[in-house]
């Protein structure tokens, strides 16, 4: 494959294009909804109607706004249907010749659809996941070619540093940092592994992105071979999530076809392979070393760092994790440029962050801002606030690492360094929101359960600890709980955050104490009063 | 200076602490010469008296006599000690709460045997009612001191009760400390 | 071989490359405490008890794993670190069955030394009193899983110094539990040699030998130790 076959690809497969694409969401939310049906039938109405020369239907990833699906979206007038069903196609369909359709028509300028900014999710929406040309002609493996023929592994990193990303799994760890330690690692053979052991309770950012752009992260995963000097990548996945697997293996299969994966990238010397290796169901799995014991065929459960995975990882070779979205951004930064990227964000928070934006919330999805945005935008602008009006009181993010930012602070800002400050952290995007009827001290109780039960058992604080924690917690919502008890929580927060031995222990507690924090009054409320 | 009241008590453990504490011998008739025992099973006390200084508390909280048996010493006590494993940690007592409540432990000790006629004792007023879970006595009510031990030795139980009769705060260096 | 110099405890401690804190400190005389640590095994790092505090860094290091560093200055028994211990000790009690009165182990349990060590005079979270089971169907030798503190020593011993790796864990959290083979009962092993090594092994009295008296429960982890030694140093004269 040489850089004119592959611009011939793009150039075939846009000049075979309709005029008007009628773009049906395909992602697993619009799926669930019943999206298939919807896509069949908008093709037989289009058939019907005799329109096939005209438009088109394509199957398409993520159209965002979730809680509205099925979704379809006609381009390129823009206009937006929701809640579609297989009886609306026809509608649908006769309204690209002035009719009129039926379905609920959605507002496409809408505050949900105009604060976003896509640069991960470019794609998202608009090509079609399962098959490579459309990634190709949307500029696809551009980035990959211009690396292998253009730049060094060095410039490539160089580039990756300048640019500012960050690792988008949460801990925000400069990425141009850890590429150049595993670069810089000795050793005669180096993986890179793309953790997509999305497990966070409402979080779905990684399955979006997989699900609609699958190529836009092996490709981000053959630039950081090619720049760390590795051969093989392995894609982290879990079994949960078939819908992405499957397009997986689709775009693995495609690109090996085409020389874009597989010996001579490009035909060049550098050789890539990657393998889907799929996770069982243990949360713990996302944590680095859990996950590199997982892929050896090992119990996936973690042990004590250092020794970090850039030293020794899979088989003990210096090995690259990095998230789907963080390998997403890679493309873009290549093809585009560092100082392209880093004029989205903060200073120290660079480019965008895909959030899953769910709970109490109007408007659910997918959501991509840049770095920086406050809470307020996204919740009350994005999100139009709550579903029924009531007030909104906290918004929980980074999951069972994260903790509960109340609405009083929604005007801070985005990034890293804020949201650590509030005693949350960024996390990989699940931002569930909650309103005045949630009690904190059940949200807190509900992560701790979640810790509990995916503890792997291995350290004493994480395994004993978030089982005591839980049973102190159980003991206020009941009230039978003292102030003795609530001093007994926070020594055993205290204990489970800074003794534990991966990151699933340290970071369990952060529900309980972020909402300690804010919402102590109601954990008081709770508290029985001493018996005499 | 005023006698110091001591109290004993036997809750849900084998009386094994109060045979330990009758291994103190000799120590024992200096000891009756320091304090009142003012309850005891090894007196013939029927109510737990007011304003008791010291109470040695043997065995865990396992039925509804021994819960508020306890609740009245706590009221009545100034220094209350948990005066083995049993009332430290239910210990044997607490053997039982594996196997479920105490409808599953009594079905388990009296039915499931399957004797002649078997039946589970049930008479109100003279047999106590199990609690569901054994506890050890600082689930129940708040202890002053622990004293460890199953039984704790003589040695170690001297070594608590001299100080509590010289009014200093017991300290029990690693030795002293071991359960079982 | 190089030497690394640092202080534990403000005292000066010398240490080969390459020795982790808690050899060095046994070398000096200072007792960390430890459980799931066993000379001669692969460290684990699970029990967290070797916790120290580490000057410059945040993060509580094991000190089973953490190699010495020139000029490293280590504390083992800060206010904070023997809270934590004691917390720790609190919740193995409180997570299994373990009755030191009736236990086989009792007189010659590092658990039971272990709460004496860390002053632990009463246990202040709620005892769970699960229905773990027990596995006797062994000849010699019989497991109480109520008694184990899932330290992974007897996986371990198995794995790296018999060689069968009889033993493994099933489950996660609070449901992990040592089993042999694939969960099959003990005396149907096919992989077990009988050799007895995690009875040597085993820190309490979870792995224990059939028809032994409390008295007879001795483990002489010196047989362990000196078979390492054998092996990897070439060394077997007593």
């Amino acid at each position: 494959m040489e850089l004119a076959e592959l611009l011939a690809i793009g150039e075939r497969e846009r000049s075979s294009r309709r005029p008007v694409q009628i773009n049906c969401c395909i992602a697993a939310g619009c799926l669930s909804a019943g999206s298939e049906a919807v896509q069949r039938s908008l093709n037989d109405s289009v058939k019907a109607a005799g329109l096939q020369e005209r438009a088109q239907v394509c199957g398409v990833g993520c159209l965002r706004l979730c809680s509205r699906g099925p979704l379809v979206r006609i381009e390129p007038e823009g206009d937006l249907y929701e809640r579609v069903t297989p009886e609306q196609a026809p509608g649908i369909v006769a309204a690209l010749t002035g009719g009129h359709a039926d379905a609920q028509r959605g507002d496409p300028d809408s505050p949900f659809f105009r604060r976003q900014v896509s640069v991960v999710l470019e794609n998202c929406g608009r090509i079609e996941p399962e098959r490579i040309e459309s990634y190709i002609a949307a500029g696809g493996y551009q980035a990959l070619f211009r690396a292998l023929h253009e730049m060094t592994p060095t410039q490539v990193i160089d580039a990756v540093s300048r640019s500012g990303l960050r690792g988008r799994g949460g801990a925000g760890y400069p990425t141009g940092v850890k590429w150049s330690m595993v670069a810089k690692a000795p050793g005669p053979r180096k993986f890179v592994v793309c953790n997509a052991d999305e497990g966070d309770p409402g979080a779905f950012m990684n399955r979006s992105e997989l699900e609609s752009d699958p190529h836009r992260v092996l490709e981000g995963m053959a630039i950081a071979g090619y720049a760390v000097g590795a051969e093989q990548g392995y894609v982290y996945i879990r079994g949960e999530y078939p819908q992405a697997i499957h397009r997986l293996q689709v775009a693995l299969r495609q690109a090996n076809r085409l020389g874009l994966l597989g010996g001579h990238v490009f035909d060049s010397p550098f050789a890539f392979r990657i393998d889907l290796r799929i996770g069982a169901g243990a949360f713990v799995c996302g944590e680095e070393t859990a996950l590199m014991a997982s892929i050896e065929g090992r119990r996936g459960t973690p042990r004590p760092r250092p020794p970090y995975p850039a030293e020794a990882g899979l088989w003990g070779c210096p090995t690259l994790i990095n998230n789907v979205e963080t390998f997403a951004n890679i493309p873009g930064i290549i093809r585009r440029g560092p100082e392209w990227f880093a004029a989205f964000g903060t200073e120290k928070s660079k480019g965008t962050k895909v959030f899953s934006l769910t709970g109490k919330v109007r408007h659910a999805g997918l959501v991509e801002v840049p770095m920086g945005t406050t809470l307020r935008t996204i919740v009350e602008e994005i999100g139009g606030g709550s579903a029924d009006g009531t007030p909104i009181k906290a918004v929980q993010t980074g999951g069972p690492s994260g903790g509960c930012i109340p609405a009083w602070l929604f005007d801070t800002p985005v990034d890293y360094e804020s949201l650590t400050q509030l005693g949350s952290i960024m996390g990989s995007g699940g931002l569930i929101v909650m309103d005045e009827q949630t009690s904190m001290v059940d949200v807190a109780r509900f992560y701790m359960e979640f810790c509990m039960d995916e503890s792997c058992g291995k350290c004493v604080p994480c395994r004993a600890g978030t089982v005591q924690l839980h049973r102190l917690l159980t003991k206020i919502i009941q009230r039978r709980a003292q102030a003795d008890d609530l001093r007994r929580l926070e020594e055993l927060c205290d204990l489970v955050r800074h003794a534990s031995l991966c990151g699933l222990g340290q970071t369990a507690p952060n529900p309980v104490l972020s909402t300690l924090r804010y919402f102590r009054h109601e954990y008081e409320a709770l508290l029985a009063r001493p018996e005499v | 200076m005023a006698r110091l009241k001591l109290a004993t008590l036997w809750l849900g453990g084998c009386s094994g602490c109060h045979m330990s504490f009758l291994d103190m011998d000799d120590w024992l008739i200096e000891l009756a010469g320091q304090v009142d025992l003012v309850y005891s099973p090894l007196a013939d006390v029927k109510e737990y008296p007011e304003n008791v200084d010291v109470a040695l508390v043997e065995g865990a909280i396992a039925n509804d006599d021994n819960l508020h048996l306890i609740r009245v010493v706590r009221q009545r006590t100034r220094t209350l000690v948990s005066f083995g494993d049993c009332a430290v940690t239910g210990n044997v007592t607490a053997l039982r709460n594996p196997l479920g409540l105490a409808r599953e432990v009594l079905d388990r000790s009296y039915l499931d045997p399957g004797n002649y006629r078997p039946q589970l004792p049930c008479e109100p007023g003279i047999v106590p009612v199990l609690l569901d879970r054994v506890q050890p006595v600082h689930a129940v009510v708040p202890v002053d001191f622990y004293l460890p031990g199953c039984p704790p030795p003589a040695a170690r139980i001297r070594k608590v009760l001299e100080a509590l009769i010289a009014g200093r705060t017991p300290m029990l260096d690693q030795s002293d400390l071991k359960f079982g | 071989m190089p030497v690394k110099t640092l202080t534990i405890n403000g005292q000066l401690v010398s240490a080969r490359e390459g020795e982790t804190i808690l050899e060095a400190a046994r070398d000096a005389g200072i007792r960390i405490p430890t459980l799931c640590y066993l000379p001669g095994l692969s460290a684990h790092g699970g029990c967290r008890l070797c916790l120290v505090e580490i000057s410059g860094s945040s993060r509580l290091q094991p000190a089973c794993v953490t190699k010495v560093v020139e000029g490293m200055e280590v504390q083992t028994h800060t206010e904070r670190l023997n809270a934590y211990r004691r917390m720790i000790v609190e919740l193995l009690f409180a997570e299994g069955n373990h009755v030191c009165g009736v236990c086989v182990a009792n007189g010659n349990c590092e658990l039971q030394d272990l709460a004496a060590e860390v002053g632990m005079d009463h246990d202040r979270f709620e005892y769970l009193h699960p229905n773990r089971g027990l596995d006797a169907s062994h000849d010699r030798f019989g497991i109480d899983h109520n008694r184990c503190v899932l330290c992974t020593r007897c996986v371990r011993v198995c794995d790296e110094v018999e060689g069968a790796h009889t033993w493994d864990v099933a489950g996660r959290g609070a449901n992990s539990r040592v089993i042999t083979d694939l969960n099959q009962p003990w005396g149907e092993s096919a992989t077990c040699t009988s050799c007895g090594k995690c009875f040597l092994a085993c820190p309490t009295g979870a792995i224990f030998r059939q028809g032994s008296t409390v008295a007879e429960t001795v483990r002489d982890r010196s047989k362990l130790e000196f078979l390492v030694r054998a092996r990897e140093e070439r060394q077997w004269h007593v």
